[in-house]
């Protein structure tokens, strides 16, 4: 990892790893296949610069760290303000009461406008409120749909997760589904519980929660092929996040079960396996547009006086689906790491 | 040995007459209390427990290949574990081994996809990167004197924020790309996460491997001078450098020696899901602690065994499946694991003083 972390106490590791990843090199072990010189160099998407004063803008989410899905929020959120002329300040907790000191941290600021994510409305109320007062604008993405409009958020951006689950559902009766397993990777989480429960409204068949371990990968897979063990009817393996799904097909393998595997969210590797064949569908909220309307959002509001929605409805961003109809377009961007 | 048998001599009145001839003190206690007062065989009892349990409560488990999937979950705690237990035996702990198995596998991914090398190199390079971090957390701790929860969970935030931003910095992504299709992962993949059939039943390699490192680690504990070492450092190190045991040495490397677990179990993660996410591996050190724990090592140090981590780990993989395979209600998941471990733990405690007792 990071050798410069630790380089005054071992004098040694450092250099004979260095020594030996160049001797390796020379040596001739490099890869003939995959690998970063396979990749292809791809430009983010550009639409010019706005020619407007600058200014700054506090994106606030409940991000865990080193989640996928997070990250390409992040990338629209910064594309976009590559493109206004803005200065994005990004920062993140996936405990409320730290949002909330991050939120006013940007108050502290004196940002020009925020944009925040409200998995846990409660607990952010009392310094958004702070923030309007101040007269900062703010913004909602994400999570929050049911609450945005009664804090006073100028705008909203997002998917409704119960929405989102019920298209799912139905999509699962149009591929003939029986019995779901619907893997949860974080226990007790409201965005994840309502996708499952939108899945059940509107599945014709059975719909089965579990839980999983989502930061201990072999866990995720044994558990998830304990279950399907356990329970043999079970004919489609709903996951809600990508690399879950990802984790499920070699469960599925394990368990030697006929299941299939369908997920919500999506990410590089994903596309491979729906192009394969492996995964039936995604369906995607574009985590990267949530991202990107958020501050465009609030650009057009200080430079125009727009709301997107009129500030009574939501713009929704999900739930678009992605199957082998049309993952090659998709697969594009996805390569990016910006879909 | 206990205050009874001490005190039993200076009663005045004679020996009672009967089968019992000597005072008490050399007599041999029974086979079964001195197998009980070993540190393994609590946690065995409680293992077979949980076991019989299972088989009773869910049908599934009865089945070979359930059986597998159980111990493919205990062989990924269980081979931490072993160096996690050994590092305890030695008077020590390490909060930093659930993140330094991301590290790990996010070093060997990322060398080789950016270099665009065999996997090989980064395999080896991630290699010198565990040991690099475990012989840090070492030096730091024998050098300063610090407690080694402060030492390690100064490593522990420093990797979680060096795994992150790091990934980030040369992926452009929270994930590393996919290595599948490069040379030499065929091979790491045999080694590190392949899987075989016994009597049709699909075993992973990885329960090998849990195995043969336990039975080494028995080995080294209970039969090389090292063995003594780690013991005699945990259980008085002042002592122990009094008559001639390299203490510094020995934390160091028990430190390594985590580091080198670290790299195995983050090698299986790498080369059997041929992606990492960097914000994984938060909160695993606590269940090898806790699976070392429960295989009777002493929070304290200086007592303990390197079976009893692999009963540790599979009553952990067994709870933690049994309670899918019984298709209880999901809700109550985590309350349901951590009634069965304390019972475990409580079951093991309660051998352990009868034992003893005599």
């Amino acid at each position: 990892m990071d050798r410069s972390s630790h380089p005054r106490s071992r004098r040694f590791a450092p250099v004979v790893a260095v020594a030996a990843a160049a001797a390796l090199t020379l040596a001739g072990c490099s890869s003939s296949s995959g690998g970063k010189k396979s990749e292809e160099g791809a430009a983010d998407a550009s639409a010019g610069k706005a020619t407007t004063p600058r200014m700054t803008v506090a994106l606030v989410t409940h991000q865990a760290p080193g989640d996928t899905f997070w990250d390409t929020v992040r990338k629209g959120a910064e594309a976009a303000a590559a493109k206004d002329n803005i200065k994005l300040i990004y920062s993140a907790d996936p405990n409320a009461g730290n949002q909330a000191n991050l939120i006013q941290n940007a108050i502290d600021q004196k940002v020009d406008g925020i944009a925040v994510t409200l998995a846990k409305p409660d607990a952010l109320k009392g310094v958004i409120g702070k923030a309007e007062k101040s007269g900062i604008p703010v913004v909602g993405l994400n999570s929050g749909l049911s609450d945005w409009k009664n804090l006073n958020l100028l705008e909203f951006f997002g998917q409704d997760e119960s929405v989102a689950g019920e298209a799912f559902g139905k999509k699962l009766n149009e591929v003939g589904a029986k019995k779901v397993l619907c893997v949860m990777q974080e226990q007790g989480n409201v965005g994840l519980t309502q996708r499952c429960d939108g899945v059940a409204k509107t599945f014709d068949g059975k719909v089965d929660p579990q839980n999983v371990n989502g930061t201990d990968m072999p866990s995720v897979k044994s558990t998830i092929t304990a279950k399907l063990k356990q329970d043999p009817s079970i004919d489609y393996v709903v996951t809600l996040g990508a690399p879950f799904a990802l984790t499920a097909v070699q469960s599925v393998g394990d368990a030697g079960s006929k299941a299939k595997v369908a997920t919500f969210d999506l990410n590089k590797d994903l596309i491979k396996s729906i192009k394969a064949g492996d995964i039936q569908f995604a369906v995607d909220q574009q985590p990267y547009l949530q991202g990107y309307l958020a501050v465009d959002g609030l650009w057009l509001y200080k430079n125009n006086g727009n709301y997107s929605g009129g500030g009574e409805q939501p713009v929704l961003t999900g739930p678009a689906f992605v199957d082998k109809s049309n993952v090659d377009k998709i697969g594009e961007f996805a390569a990016k790491g910006t879909r | 040995m206990s205050m009874t048998q001490q005190a039993a001599p200076a009663v005045d009145t004679p020996p009672a007459p009967g089968p019992k001839q000597s005072d008490g003190r050399t007599r041999q206690r029974p086979l079964a209390l001195r197998l009980l007062a070993r540190p393994e065989v609590g946690v065995f009892l409680g293992a077979v427990a949980v076991l019989v349990f299972f088989l009773f409560a869910a049908p599934p488990v009865r089945d070979g290949s359930s059986m597998a999937n159980i111990l493919y979950q205990s062989s990924t705690i269980g081979i931490m574990a072993l160096p996690v237990a050994l590092l305890m035996i030695g008077g020590e702990f390490d909060l930093s081994a659930g993140v330094a198995v991301i590290t790990s596998a996010l070093t060997a991914s990322m060398l080789s996809y950016q270099l665009t090398m065999n996997v090989w190199v980064g395999v080896i390079v991630a290699l010198l990167v565990s040991l690099a971090i475990g012989a840090f957390n070492g030096w730091l701790l024998v050098k300063t004197g610090l407690p080694s929860f402060l030492v390690t969970l100064g490593t522990f935030l420093i990797l979680q924020g060096v795994n992150l931003a790091i990934t980030k910095l040369v992926t452009g992504n929270v994930a590393t790309d996919d290595i599948s299709d490069m040379d030499g992962f065929g091979q790491a993949q045999k080694l590190f996460a392949s899987t075989f059939t016994v009597g049709g039943v699909n075993v992973k390699i990885t329960v090998v491997w849990w195995l043969a490192f336990a039975a080494l680690a028995t080995w080294v504990l209970l039969r090389t001078k090292y063995g003594n070492w780690i013991f005699a450092v945990g259980g008085n190190k002042d002592s122990a450098r009094a008559v001639g045991v390299p203490v510094t040495f020995t934390k160091i490397s028990l430190f390594m020696l985590v580091g080198f677990g670290a790299w195995f179990v983050g090698m299986h993660q790498l080369f059997s899901f041929n992606t990492v996410q960097s914000g994984e591996g938060v909160g695993q050190e606590l269940i090898y602690i806790a699976a070392a724990v429960i295989g009777g090592c002493l929070l304290t140090g200086g007592y303990g065994s390197a079976i009893g981590p692999v009963f540790g780990a599979f009553m952990f993989g067994m709870v933690q499946q049994g309670i899918v395979y019984a298709g209880w209600n999901p809700d109550w998941f985590k309350a349901f694991l951590g009634v069965m471990l304390l019972g475990a733990v409580l079951i093991n405690l309660w051998v352990q003083r009868t034992a003893t007792r005599r």
